[in-house]
């Protein structure tokens, strides 16, 4: 018989329960690897690009050519690589499990659009070059506001906003000249439930507007009746989230609309939540004078990290007249030309003028339009249907576990909310959060909307399976029930993370945001 | 579709566990006569992903490649080569597909990009410190002027003549509805940058005086002395940078005495998109910290003493302070400041300073030669990647010529300031490493051709 | 010497014509670790009622009224170096801003410290 294994390996396997997990020479834990900062392995004199000779020559800089060292540390290719991919395990992401944020809308990101995105017909092109020159690139812009229109039942769209915050700032705006253009200089006061993203007080303020809460009612809907009581010359309009912040459907959308144009006030609905209702619902139909839509949320481009976001704003028939520039129009003949400065004079008088540089957030309009493409009219009506499944699934198997207090205010639309009531003493719904980080889970949204203690907002998202879902109930299950009997391991959750819980305090009585040389 | 992981059987499953009998008891808060009871007419059905990039790609083909032709528009986006590694890290997953890191236990990888790129923004324009990105330069040049309005408590901006026009009209947008007055001034065809008449203009009421560096026709011009009138005025300098790499060869802003720097940092990384995204640079004083707009990732440590990253001095921020907020930014740009971080940790500060020399020196040896071009004459003597020639004719239809016959000239004043007379025979012509001699040679040639 | 309390927890000390003034040590717990307090500077009139002061903590941000009216003799600059005498200290190191009366006569509405107590306990 041949020697067997004759380097002599074979598997072994601790015992279960011997041998505490000792301290590395490194520091790193097997695929968990730390990593430094660039100033502390790059230096001034490396780079990671073959740059040419530089031509002699003499400068003309005016006497302005830099002496003193900038700073920057340079990486070579490979130290480079090997640096953001590091970095890139320290974070969770869509791409890696579960992502039930409510009201951020963390869905899949097909990889289809980056593809698109980066034909370099799209990817190379100028925002300068000649209209002739990009008639593909103002074909996409085109394209996609007339799916934006049509799913909304709008009558235009402002295509130019750079995220949804910045199209929130567009529909105000276009209230802001529409009541300029009528006379009525005294209609001062935005009307914003208390349930709205932080955002819309932002944004109305940030455009002059004084800011009024509209109150809730018990079931977490606008209090209809509030809110004619308060309607008058002085209302310029209201900021309505719907589906709202709690998940729930404004039933009485229609009736706040009639009531609001009735007072003379304009409607703006924050569409964040769009992506519950897309072809099932047109918001034009609900008396919407404008609305933005964030691509990121409701048409999947990707979050980044925190942007790049697109905020279009579709606006009705009374509001499209006050739009920014620039904008498309495409003529009979197929020919698309760009209303800038130049020709608003005739083609659009009444804009209140440019938002931002140039047309928008291109990259994420090819992005959109492949993603709309590819579901269709059909799958987009899909799309809501199975978020909206997802969640009341989530809702109704967490019922028996967390405490929902909208439960009986009837079916959810694309996000679940729970409260904290009922943790036992000392816990909180922060340690519920934690304690999914060490489930493998990014938390959902935690205390918002802030109309809710400990307000805890679920929004699965069409893009997850039915197993999916059933994994994650049952962590929540398990993490609740250690809330629940006081479980002190949870307190200090996490504990598997890259990192434990950070001291939030010390970095903002302290603020270090920029690299220093240690001293010597 | 292919998108949607839940089967019919699926469905079936859960509307029974929710004890629903169909999809649209879920939807039966929507009133009756909003509902839709099947897909919106007249609009396409899905497709297979085959089908959708046939059309992607039809429609951009009907563009002219800026990589294709000899290529030379600037003013505001540039052209440079992107190291082939930056796209490939920006599209994993675990960047690509995070969110704005909340949860800083496990958003680390994000934070800590976070917080070099806020110190290569600061170190590049000269300042302490610099958030997280804004949308893009224009955005952010509006908002460091209600930056000096909250900190000045003053409502007057003289923005120069060399200020990007859309970056003007931007801000004049933004101040017809918040009250700001707004001193503005067209530039002229001369070969100074107007500081000059920017410190005349200054006067108790003036929060902040606007410039860019280099300017709007590419000129690079001291701002000492233009600090140095603002400072004795108890008014900020505000310096808006929209070709960062000219940082490689120029001093900096904040070298100079300004107080807040700004720009746009699409020129590393980002690649010309037609105009988005891009990315905002914020930057200025330490003293200022607390009014600056957007996300500010800070330095800290964890429960076991680790150094970590979190998101810092959120009580600025519209989800706390709401309608007292610094600005209503929620998301940034947060993948195009990643792009941006790892295209300048590939350059390092040798690369940088060595693509700006590049730059330079090909931008000198393309204005000389087009300046030989009979009837063209070179208006900016000092500029770094992008000068200004004045045609001896209206230069918009001779762009639009010469993009007929392929070459992609500049950007035109007449684009720029339609109707202003005495700025549309200007043409800015931007070069960079990616442009040839032979592209230089091609544009002279066909110049020549047209003017002829 | 008397010290008075508001509503929005603020306390006064008021000797002769001045006085301090601070958040009760029930504002501070609320607030949690305070990380930032911006204060008035001196020669600022403020009328009761106004916004005076910022409190900080890491997810919160309020506003401190000016109890009385008066013009601002003082901030307290250690909070700038030292937010956390706000949580250390309250009702003492950790003051915000002293003032000069103008309307002595508006003292008359503010509690005392049992009716402060009484309040609290209602919270």
């Amino acid at each position: 018989m041949n020697a067997i294994n004759q380097s002599g390996w074979k598997p072994e396997m601790q015992p279960a329960g011997e041998g505490a997990a000792p301290a590395t020479h490194t520091g790193n834990r097997a695929l968990m690897l730390g990593e430094p900062l660039i100033f502390e392995i790059g230096d001034s004199a490396t780079t990671g690009v073959d740059l040419a000779e530089v031509p002699a020559g003499e400068n003309r800089l005016a006497g302005l050519a830099r002496t003193a060292p900038i700073g920057l540390p340079g990486l070579s290719e490979p130290e480079t690589v090997r640096h953001y991919t590091r970095l890139s395990r320290q974070n969770y992401a869509i791409d890696l499990g579960l992502f039930p944020l409510g009201s951020c809308t963390m869905k899949h990101n097909p990889r289809l659009n980056e593809k698109v995105a980066r034909l370099p017909g799209f990817a190379d092109v100028h925002p300068l070059q000649p209209v002739d020159t990009v008639q593909g690139a103002l074909a996409v812009i085109n394209e996609l506001a007339f799916w934006l229109i049509d799913l909304t039942g709008m009558h235009g769209v402002a295509m130019s906003p750079k995220a949804g915050a910045h199209g929130e700032l567009c529909g105000i705006l276009c209230i802001k000249a529409a009541l300029e253009a009528r006379g009525e200089h005294d209609r001062r006061v935005i009307l914003v439930p208390e349930s709205a993203h932080g955002t819309n007080p932002a944004t109305a303020a940030f455009a002059g507007f004084k800011v009024e809460d509209i109150p809730a009612t018990p079931e977490g809907r606008v209090d209809l009746g509030a809110l004619k009581a308060r309607l008058g010359p002085d209302v310029a309009g209201v900021m309505i989230t719907n589906p709202n912040t709690c998940g729930l459907f404004e039933r009485d959308m229609k009736a706040i609309s009639d009531a609001v144009h009735a007072a003379g006030g304009y409607v703006y609905c924050d569409g964040a939540n769009f992506n519950a209702i897309v072809g099932r619902v047109r918001p034009g139909d609900l008396g919407i004078d404008a609305m933005h839509i964030n691509l990121h949320k409701t048409f999947s481009t990707p979050h980044g990290g925190g942007g790049p976001g697109s905020g279009p704003v579709v606006l009705s028939k009374a509001l499209s007249p006050y739009g920014p520039l620039p904008f498309t129009e495409r003529h009979a003949d197929g020919h698309i030309t760009l209303v800038e400065e130049e020709t608003v004079g005739d083609r659009h008088p009444d804009s209140f003028g440019r938002m931002t540089a140039f047309h928008g957030q291109m990259g994420m309009f090819t992005r959109a339009l492949a993603y709309i493409l590819s579901h269709g009219a059909d799958g987009l009506r899909q799309v809501a249907e199975d978020a909206v499944l997802n969640a009341n699934y989530v809702l109704r198997s967490l019922a028996d576990t967390l405490d929902a207090p909208f439960a009986d205010s009837g079916p959810c639309m694309h996000e679940a909310l729970f409260s904290d009531a009922g943790l036992a003493e000392g816990f909180s719904t922060l340690d519920i959060a934690k304690g999914l980080i060490d489930e493998g889970y990014h938390p959902m949204t935690v205390y918002f909307p802030l109309v809710v203690h400990g307000a805890m907002l679920v929004e699965p998202t069409e893009t997850e399976s039915k197993a999916a879902l059933d994994q994650f109930i049952g962590a929540v299950k398990a993490v609740a029930a250690r809330a629940k009997a006081g479980d002190a391991s949870l307190k200090s959750a996490p504990h598997f993370a890259p990192r434990r819980r950070l001291d939030e305090t010390l970095a903002a009585r302290k603020p270090v945001l920029a690299w220093q040389e240690p001293a010597a | 579709m292919r998108y949607l992981p839940l089967t019919p059987s699926d469905r079936e499953a859960m509307l029974a566990t929710i004890g629903a009998a169909s999809i649209d008891d879920l939807f039966a808060d929507v009133p009756a006569e909003a509902r839709l009871d099947g897909p919106i007419a007249g609009l396409p059905l899905h497709a297979s992903e085959l089908a959708v990039e046939r059309h992607m790609l039809a429609l951009a083909r009907r563009n002219t490649v800026a990589g294709e032709v000899p290529f030379f528009l600037g003013c505001g986006a540039y052209r440079h080569h992107v190291p082939a590694s930056v796209d490939h890290l920006i599209q994993r997953g675990e960047f690509l597909t995070a969110y704005t890191p909340y949860q800083p236990e496990i958003a680390q990888g994000t934070l800590q990009m976070l917080f070099e790129f806020q110190s290569q923004v600061a170190r590049l324009f000269g300042m302490d410190v610099a958030n997280a990105s804004m949308y893009d330069g224009s955005t952010a040049c509006w908002e460091a002027i209600t930056m000096a309005r909250r900190i000045t408590r003053r409502g007057k901006a003289v923005l120069s003549g060399g200020l990007h026009p859309h970056y003007v009209s931007v801000a004049r947008t933004m101040a017809k509805y918040t009250g700001d007055v707004l001193d503005t001034r067209l530039p002229s065809l001369a070969a100074e940058p107007d500081t000059d008449a920017l410190i005349a203009a200054i006067d108790g009421e003036t929060s902040c005086v606007v410039v860019q560096y280099p300017d709007i026709l590419g000129r690079i011009g001291d701002l000492s002395a233009l600090a140095e009138a603002c400072r004795a005025n108890k008014t900020l300098l505000i310096a808006v940078v929209t070709e960062p790499v000219a940082l490689g060869a120029i001093r900096s802003p904040g070298e100079m005495g300004a107080d807040i720097v700004v720009g746009e940092g699409q020129a590393l990384g980002v690649g010309l998109q037609f105009g988005g995204p891009y990315v905002g640079l914020f930057a200025c004083k330490q003293q200022y910290v607390r009014q600056m707009p957007g996300r500010l990732c800070g330095e800290t440590v964890d429960a076991e003493g680790k150094r970590g990253f979190v998101l810092t001095l959120s009580t600025r921020e519209q989800h706390i302070r709401r309608e007292k907020a610094t600005s209503n930014i929620c998301t940034n740009s947060g993948l195009c400041a990643l792009a941006f971080s790892i295209h300048m940790t590939l350059l390092g500060e040798k690369g940088l300073r060595g693509l700006a020399a590049i730059n330079h020196q090909a931008a000198c040896a393309a204005a000389d030669r087009l300046a030989t071009v009979p009837g063209v004459e070179l208006v900016t003597p000092a500029f770094f990647n992008e000068f200004t020639l004045r045609l001896p004719q209206e230069a918009r239809p001779v762009v639009r010529t010469l993009a007929e016959r392929g070459v992609l000239a500049g950007v035109s004043l007449g684009r720029l300031y339609p109707g202003e007379a005495a700025l549309e025979r200007g043409l800015v012509v931007a070069v960079t490493e990616t442009t040839t001699t032979g592209d230089v040679e091609a544009l002279a040639t066909a110049l020549q051709e047209v003017l002829a | 010497m008397s010290r008075h309390y508001t509503q929005d927890h603020e306390w006064i000390e008021v000797a002769g014509d001045g006085a301090t003034v601070g958040i009760t040590a029930y504002a501070a717990g609320q607030l949690g670790d305070v990380v930032f307090v911006d204060v008035p500077d001196a020669g600022r009139e403020v009328a009761k009622g106004d916004e005076a002061a910022v409190v900080e903590s890491v997810k919160a941000a309020s506003d401190v009224y000016a109890p009385v009216s008066g013009s601002i003799t003082e901030g307290n600059a250690a909070l700038a170096d030292e937010p956390a005498l706000v949580n250390s200290d309250p009702e003492g190191e950790g003051w915000f801003f002293k003032l000069r009366l103008t309307h002595p006569s508006e003292l008359e509405g503010l509690m005392d410290k049992a009716a402060y107590k009484d309040f609290v306990a209602t919270l």
